[in-house]
């Protein structure tokens, strides 16, 4: 018999999220995945899960979850109070949680996402091959509300863990390495100049499908239309109004306002975890 | 055809590369080349071909530079009236703007649907929502621009125009196309839980057919790759 949580507390935004659904972008269809998927695959390793199992993604607030038998847990990502039953217990490491208790994820204290991952895994209905919540496109279970009942995969055998798994915090600043192009043409060398040298901010209208900027804007050297044209995980799009966009997993395929520079994938989970209002500085890669 | 000095390569990060062509008809022509390559197995391991308006983005490529060189060399055939999977839609030509794009195209509002339906059409990509295809095939001076103020809810099976393109809503979303018809079984133009979730792939052929004066009821099949739809076949009038 597998168990199920009751959700107690969905939070300001908790949705399953795994590896996503790359592969479908020429039908429209985004990655989506776990925005921090390096956070991800530690929390589902220390639970002897594959990697990609699906985990619950939280924002910001956190949620709270009733399971119905005894299972195990990892809180990991951004760094959070955890409580089961009303006590205190481990952060980043797993917890033991009794069937009718309530594991208590609460707001992150640094960082934006914290991520649960139960032994045996989020157990969704998957979607082209996947249980992630998709947000732009609306595939794959819908966000967590009050109520909701999510069920739990069957646990894996209890594996060695590894001692001491390192957890990354969120910087104080995010650097963010690009590689101009594909459409750094459509801007002029001063635009380029204030891209790579601009402060910028991690706007509060940042969500998973972008990384929004406040910041000095990007104008564009021509007023001309681009066709719609693909789109790629990291591209920093500029619409008219210049302020860039990070476009991170739930963004759209294709689009139809330049793409300045890319930002390289590996810095993208800190990008995730960036909070708004963290300084932001773009370097060429 | 040889695209030479028309083909641009540019990168896009680290793994992926935007393959930008000079017109609609080579970008298809491309998009088809890269789908033949990837079936013979000569082209490198690539996660996605995603083909726009005139692009062809390949992502999760292992080295783009060396890709970039190797697509310059290619010999590109031009698409031919035949190439790629056929399909049909049924649609009533009843939708809220039939009124404003006859004005636009000067014909009576009756004689849109003939219009439409005389053009064979493409994907030539896909986006905005999945399942969402971009056709075209519309000739030039059948181009309407989008609406002044867009839709808050156009509803799934709306069949519009915009520009150059032709599309088939296979959701209820926001829109700000022209809407000239209805598809009376939109799921059949995405159902993730088929083996085939999107009818329309880029690089499908489309024709628009009359679709029976009954609405279809759910759970009918409606168009799919396999069938071919006889409703309004020979009805070759107007355009």
């Amino acid at each position: 018999m597998t168990a199920a949580f009751t959700t107690v507390r969905s939070g300001a935004l908790t949705t399953v999220q795994d590896a996503g659904r790359p592969g479908h972008a020429h039908l429209g269809v985004p990655r989506s995945g776990a925005l921090d998927a390096p956070a991800m695959r530690l929390a589902n390793r220390l639970l002897g899960n594959a990697p990609d199992a699906a985990v619950l993604e939280t924002t910001l607030t956190g949620c709270a979850l009733r399971p119905d038998r005894d299972v195990t847990a990892v809180v990991g990502g951004a760094y959070c109070p955890v409580s089961v039953g009303g006590r205190p217990a481990a952060w980043g490491a797993p917890v033991r949680v009794p069937a009718g208790s309530v594991l208590d994820v609460g707001a992150a204290v640094a960082g934006v996402r914290s991520y649960v991952a139960v032994a045996g895994g989020i157990a969704a209905e998957p979607v082209l091959g996947s249980r992630s919540t998709d947000l732009l496109s609306g595939l794959g279970p819908a966000p967590l509300r009050d109520g909701d009942v999510v069920a739990v995969g069957t646990a894996p055998r209890p594996v060695p863990l590894p001692v001491a798994a390192p957890w990354p915090g969120p910087a104080a600043e995010l650097v963010l390495p690009v590689r101009l192009g594909p459409r750094a043409d459509w801007f002029s060398p001063a635009a380029l100049r204030t891209l790579a040298s601009g402060a910028y901010r991690v706007s509060p209208h940042s969500n998973r499908i972008g990384l929004r900027m406040e910041g000095p804007p990007l104008q564009h050297a021509s007023t001309g239309e681009l066709p719609s044209e693909g789109m790629v995980l990291g591209a920093v799009q500029v619409p008219p109004d210049g302020h860039p966009v990070v476009f991170l997993n739930d963004h759209p395929t294709t689009g139809g306002y330049p793409v300045v520079a890319v930002v390289l994938e590996p810095a993208l989970a800190a990008a995730a975890q960036a909070a708004a209002g963290t300084p932001v500085r773009f370097v060429l890669a | 055809m040889t695209d030479g000095p028309s083909l641009t390569a540019r990168p896009a990060g680290r793994h992926a590369l935007l393959v930008e062509l000079s017109d609609a008809e080579h970008t298809a022509a491309f998009h088809a080349e890269v789908l033949r390559r990837r079936a013979a197995g000569t082209l490198p391991p690539v996660a996605e071909i995603v083909p726009g308006a005139r692009t062809v983005l390949l992502d999760g490529v292992g080295d783009p530079g060396a890709l970039a060189r190797g697509v310059a060399g290619w010999e590109v055939p031009p698409v031919t009236a035949d190439d790629g999977e056929a399909v049909e839609i049924p649609v009533r030509y009843d939708g809220p703007d039939l009124a404003d794009v006859a004005t636009l195209w000067g014909v009576a509002p009756e004689e849109v649907g003939a219009r439409h339906r005389a053009h064979t059409y493409r994907v030539a990509f896909c986006g905005f929502a999945p399942g969402f295809g971009y056709l075209t095939g519309l000739p030039a001076r059948l181009h309407v621009p989008r609406r002044a103020t867009p839709r808050t809810r156009v509803p799934a099976g709306a069949v519009a125009l915009a520009g150059p393109y032709s599309a088939v809503y296979p959701r209820a979303t926001p829109g700000g196309w022209q809407l000239i018809g209805t598809m009376p079984d939109p799921g059949a133009l995405w159902d993730p839980a088929r083996e085939r979730a999107a009818l329309l792939v880029p690089g499908t052929r489309v024709r628009f057919v009359t679709a029976d004066a009954e609405p279809t009821g759910p759970g009918r099949g409606g168009a799919s790759p396999q069938e071919t739809s006889a409703a309004g076949a020979g009805t070759e009038d107007g355009a």
